[in-house]
């Protein structure tokens, strides 16, 4: 894994697969690799979740924080708000 | 040190056949299209339905709507039996709480005598329209064709019996249990005159055949002009002059028909993005029935609202403009 990669390791539970899903769309760069039990996400630099996609992905409305509920680890300074949740590194 | 190795083992196949030949080998279906895809049988019918036999069980010709995939109706909200048994749930949780709150404060005692008459005598008869509802949306369930729709249909149609319910609850709460408001609401439902309109364009709905025409009278047409009036224009009118406990009881029923739009309006998006005959179609039944609906509504707006006529005429430009953000020019 090069350095500047944020990391983010989901559940592999069916509320993971919308979220990663939204991930892939807005974030072309993201790696999503199938572990068992996990899904592991690596991205340079930055990865945003923006709950317009994962809304339009389930059809009902999404609240960042619900990310918590299948969150297993991350890398990477985080911000969020109601609109997204977003991991970065500091260039 | 203690290792533990894990192995990943593949998955041979991610979900059904029929499924993957629709979204792709290798990836995974959500409940939701494994609830919905292909469900409905179209071949093997054997006899035809004696009630109808100029049809198959079965049958796309039952509308004049055509389709080269009746799946296309995708349920933007995606319910299926569990999404939408724990949406209503947790939405009846919250009205319940509401009305528990109203009567705990004994809030009902300081609304004023003349809102309580107005909505036994103006509101209350519109759990009769809502049973019309319920039935029309499971004439839909049993003539419609494919799953997407006529599982959202039948959704649709336990929600209208909710409403009649919620309305039945605050009926029987404003006149603490008297059983007879009921009966005198149905008495107005059936006699009084500005009810009329209403209710002979509900009983003509009835008898519309093709399902698709009924789908459009009964939950863009109708249910707007009704809906917009009773659950958001009245309520704000009554609200300013003081009466928001009053909204409290009803608020799940605005809520759910903003939420439920977006599925009616995605039915049409569908059907019109599909071919200009089915535009045309759907043009001819907006035009067949939004007067009508003006009229018999106009009637009801004059008990409730203080300024009927614009009130009206801003529900109709409302209702066109979501007739025209989802393809129709009107």
């Amino acid at each position: 894994m090069s350095d500047d990669n944020v990391l983010l390791i989901l559940q592999a539970v069916d509320e993971a697969r919308a979220i990663v899903t939204a991930i892939e769309k807005d974030n072309p760069n993201a790696v999503v690799e199938y572990e068992p039990a996990m899904v592991k996400i690596t991205c340079p630099k930055k990865l945003t979740i923006n709950t317009e996609t994962v809304e339009g992905v389930i059809g009902r409305d999404w609240e960042t924080h619900e990310l918590q509920l299948i969150l297993i680890t991350l890398a990477g300074h985080v911000d969020e708000d109601y609109d997204h949740f977003t991991l970065y590194w500091n260039q | 040190m203690l290792e533990i190795k894990s192995i990943q083992i593949e998955t041979k196949r991610e979900t059904f056949g029929h499924i993957e030949r629709r979204i792709g080998k290798g990836k995974a279906a959500t409940r939701y299209e494994e609830a919905t895809y292909d469900l409905q049988a179209t071949t093997n019918f054997h006899y035809l339905p004696t009630y109808d036999s100029n049809y198959e069980l079965y049958d796309e010709r039952k509308t004049a709507i055509k389709m080269k995939d009746w799946y296309s109706f995708l349920d933007p909200r995606q319910f299926y039996y569990s999404s939408y048994v724990v949406t209503r749930a947790k939405q009846q949780e919250g009205a319940n709480q509401n009305l528990k709150f109203i009567g705990k404060r004994n809030l009902i005692d300081i609304m004023p005598a003349s809102l309580k008459n107005q909505f036994l005598e103006h509101i209350l008869p519109i759990r009769h329209f809502e049973w019309g509802a319920n039935m029309n949306n499971l004439q839909l369930v049993s003539e419609g064709y494919g799953s997407a729709f006529t599982s959202a249909a039948m959704f649709h149609a336990e929600d209208r019996l909710g409403n009649a319910q919620s309305l039945t609850k605050i009926g029987l709460l404003i006149s603490e249990n008297d059983m007879t408001v009921l009966d005198k609401a149905k008495e107005n439902w059936l006699q009084e005159p500005s009810w009329q309109g209403l209710r002979k364009m509900v009983e003509d709905s009835f008898v519309v055949k093709d399902w698709f025409e009924l789908h459009v009278m009964q939950n863009m047409i109708m249910d707007t002009f009704i809906h917009e009036l009773f659950f958001n224009y009245y309520e704000l009118e009554v609200s300013q002059n003081g009466g928001s406990n009053y909204t409290m009881m009803t608020g799940f029923i605005s809520e759910w028909f903003e939420e439920s739009n977006k599925w009616v309006d995605k039915t049409i998006q569908i059907a019109i993005e599909e071919s200009e005959e089915n535009k045309a179609t759907l043009t001819g039944w907006v035009n067949k029935y939004i007067d009508t609906a003006f009229d018999a509504t106009l009637l009801l707006a004059n008990n409730i609202i203080s300024n009927p006529e614009e009130t009206l005429l801003e529900i109709k430009t409302k209702l066109i403009n979501r007739l025209t953000k989802s393809g129709l020019n009107l």
